[in-house]
């Protein structure tokens, strides 16, 4: 119910807002408690420092902001949103919805900025037809969270390659141990399976030329990343019944102690930790090298802010969003978000996941955004659909490939 | 038919029929014209939300259109690519399964009628119990029907005992649908039972004792004499079975959203799915299943209507 009242209030305010000088409309989805106090205190801050702009905030729903999204951006568009990078934005670029602030990034800087300082590394999934459609402010690593006393029990070490990473399985399953827990019902978690394996198999560049739609589904290159998941599939170290379960669905095996491993992102700690897991027996690990010599990319999807093409106060806008870049200010806002800072100039608090999270993507090679957001929504929503369908059946491979392969004709064309 | 108690009021001679002309043919015609007036609100309502969102969605079915950018004219490939589409057929195979198994409901609902329509102490108690799965939203059965078929759930004990253990029926592409249509079905025999409740109440008893009389008794009772009294609310219990299986939309969202990977995909939520979901950016081809559903639906309502005008034609 107060949600409902929420967001009616946001549309009806929507209506009367940003007709004044100073005023800046931002719509948000930061109604987890963490993103929520994480703002209020970014709002604060710049109320503050800037005493003449008064902020207006129209707070959705999270689910409901990806539609509501469509609506506001044509209709009633606010002057900043949050979003985020790669090609979930690019409908909105197209549509000429979203403003290009590539000048706040350029070198010489856009009053007080100074962007390609410590973002440079954050640059591209900004980057659309050569031109800059936002600013990151927080990402969060990918990665395998394992069960360090049952890895223990079981004489296994974190295991850095490939033929480690299977017989680590093949010992869990020995042991009586599921390998690996999942939850597919909402398809997405397959998707960082598939991701890693594609990066590790292919590197950085095949997977962006696959999601760009350059490559054909039924290449033998995509036919080698399932010849790797064959190896994980059909010994049965997934879990099993997983296209029932949610991914949190997916967690109790883990803390119960009948699963050891999740490739997961690192939101996924604080459910880990609310079901009794400490730094002690819960540990994380970079995905295995596969292909010896590519270089190791990692998944960071990362969280945006933009200008709308059509806000009303561009200019106190783009005064927030670099307000948003700077290092002090990302730092204090992931401190409450429990996430990474894109700034490289920020700190983060001392949390072996974080850490361990912050020193991979620091030595990345490259950082995809994920499948659902480096692929177009068509794309992804069949592509996630058939990686559930190979892991559940991967008999039916050659199946599932050629028809995502019809899809990538239609999508891209 | 209270306008035409204002006659006599016409044929009183009125100087002003003389005096304005406009007047006069207000009251010349206000028989013909007052029933317009008062369906005209009803009739501006139906044109606005009911018959311009057909013809507008017919005419986006012709359109390439992702909600945003300018919508690009396609003609009819959005329907030959649906006659290619292999979830599109799974989702109209899975529509005909609601639409048959749904019907269990109305004799089920029966039984359960038959059987609580008694005269014993707390009957109305048990009744109203019976009562409850339509109460609650149907958002609530489905969330709590997801997790009895969780094989850690409720009903995971009984599976290990037939040997399934860790069968999880929504994640099993073969039966999931049955899962669904299970939950769906659970509200929908209540409402049929509260039909035949009614119906049941309203019996005509001297009918039955003249069967009695007659010799029949049992099965013959029931078939011959009671079965026929009940016709309305059967033939009402018919009609809201399968609008309720053709609507089975909010069911398939919660507990499965079309999974796994689209084997329990209904024309509605598919068409949900392409058109507007997380994922859906393809207004055109939504519009595309919508349009077969509509016609599905349209043929429906059709032998619904005639069979009303004809049971009115016959005086009832």
């Amino acid at each position: 119910m107060k949600k409902i009242i929420a967001t009616l209030t946001a549309i009806l305010s929507m209506g009367f807002s940003s007709s004044f000088a100073g005023t800046l409309v931002i719509n948000t989805d930061l109604t987890d408690p963490a993103p929520k106090a994480a703002f209020e205190w970014a709002f604060n801050k710049f109320q503050e420092e800037n005493p003449d702009v008064t902020i207006e905030v129209n707070n959705f729903d999270h689910e409901g902001y990806k539609q509501a999204i469509r609506n506001f951006l044509t209709t009633s568009p606010p002057d900043v949103f949050n979003w985020y990078a790669g090609n979930r934005m690019l409908p909105f670029v197209r549509a000429g919805l979203v403003e290009d602030v590539s000048d706040i990034w350029s070198d010489t800087g856009w009053v007080d900025g100074n962007l390609t300082e410590g973002m440079s590394h954050a640059k591209k999934p900004m980057t659309i037809g050569g031109k800059q459609w936002g600013i990151p402010y927080t990402y969060y690593q990918w990665g395998v969270y394992y069960r360090k006393d049952i890895f223990e029990a079981n004489g296994i070490s974190v295991p850095t390659t490939w033929d480690e990473f299977v017989a680590a399985c093949a010992t869990l399953k020995a042991a009586g141990v599921t390998p690996i827990t999942i939850g597919s019902k909402y398809l997405w978690t397959t998707a960082g399976v598939f991701d890693y394996l594609n990066l590790r198999t292919n590197g950085y560049e095949f997977h962006m030329a696959l999601t760009k739609g350059e490559i054909p589904y039924t290449d033998p290159r995509v036919h080698a990343v399932f010849d790797k998941w064959d190896e994980l599939v059909k010994p049965g170290y997934f879990l099993e019944n997983h296209a029932s379960l949610a991914w949190q669905e997916a967690i109790p095996p883990m803390i119960n102690g009948e699963a050891a491993m999740y490739v997961m992102g690192n939101f996924s700690v604080a459910l880990f930790k609310e079901g009794g897991l400490t730094n002690d027996n819960l540990g994380f690990f970079q995905f295995p090298e596969i292909t010896p010599g590519i270089p190791m990319a990692e998944e960071a999807p990362t969280d945006t802010m933009h200008i709308a093409s059509g806000a009303k106060n561009k200019t106190d806008a783009k005064r927030f969003l670099i307000f948003l870049s700077r290092a002090d200010v990302q730092e204090e806002m992931n401190k409450t978000l429990g996430q990474l800072p894109v700034n490289s100039g920020s700190k983060v608090d001392p949390d072996p996941f974080l850490e361990a999270g912050l020193n991979m993507l620091n030595n990345a090679y490259a950082m995809a955004q994920f499948y659902d957001r480096d692929a177009p929504a068509e794309m992804a929503s069949e592509g996630m659909k058939g990686f559930q369908e190979y892991m559940v059946n991967p008999d039916r491979r050659d199946k599932i490939l050629e028809r995502l392969e019809k899809v990538r004709q239609r999508v891209y064309k | 038919m209270g306008w035409f108690s204002t006659t006599p009021f016409l044929n009183v001679p009125n100087s002003t029929q003389v005096t304005y002309r406009k007047s006069s043919w207000w009251k010349l015609n206000q028989q013909r014209l007052t029933p317009w007036i008062f369906l005209f609100p009803g009739l501006l309502l139906f044109l606005v939300y009911v018959i311009w969102p057909i013809f507008n969605s017919l005419y986006i079915s012709l359109l390439q259109w992702d909600g945003l950018s300018p919508a690009i004219y396609v003609g009819l490939s959005n329907y030959i690519e649906l006659l290619d589409d292999e979830y599109f057929y799974i989702s109209l195979m899975n529509n005909l399964k609601w639409l048959i198994l749904f019907m269990l409901a109305v004799p089920i609902g029966l039984g359960l009628a038959i059987f609580l329509n008694q005269t014993i102490f707390g009957i109305r108690l048990i009744k109203s119990l019976f009562f409850f799965p339509f109460v609650i939203s149907q958002v609530v059965i489905g969330i709590i029907f997801s997790w009895f078929y969780n094989p850690r759930g409720v009903i995971g004990p009984f599976l290990d005992k037939l040997g399934l253990s860790n069968y999880a029926i929504l994640a099993d592409e073969n039966f999931a649908t049955y899962g669904i249509i299970f939950a769906g079905i659970y509200p929908q025999i209540a409402y049929c039972m509260i039909l035949y409740l009614t119906g049941l109440n309203n019996l005509n008893t001297d009918q039955i004792e003249a069967g009695r009389m007659d010799g029949a008794k049992g099965f013959s009772l029931f078939k011959n004499i009671i079965l026929p009294q009940l016709k309305p609310a059967t033939f009402l219990a018919i009609v809201v079975t399968v609008i309720g299986s053709l609507r089975s939309f909010d069911m398939v969202a919660i507990m499965t959203q079309g999974g796994p990977y689209g084997s329990t995909n209904v024309l509605a939520y598919y068409m949900f799915e392409t058109a507007l979901s997380e994922y859906g950016y393809r207004m055109g081809y939504g519009s595309a299943i919508a349009a077969v559903l509509f016609t599905i639906m349209m043929f429906y309502i059709l032998f619904f209507i005639y069979r009303m005008y004809q049971s009115e034609k016959k005086g009832l």
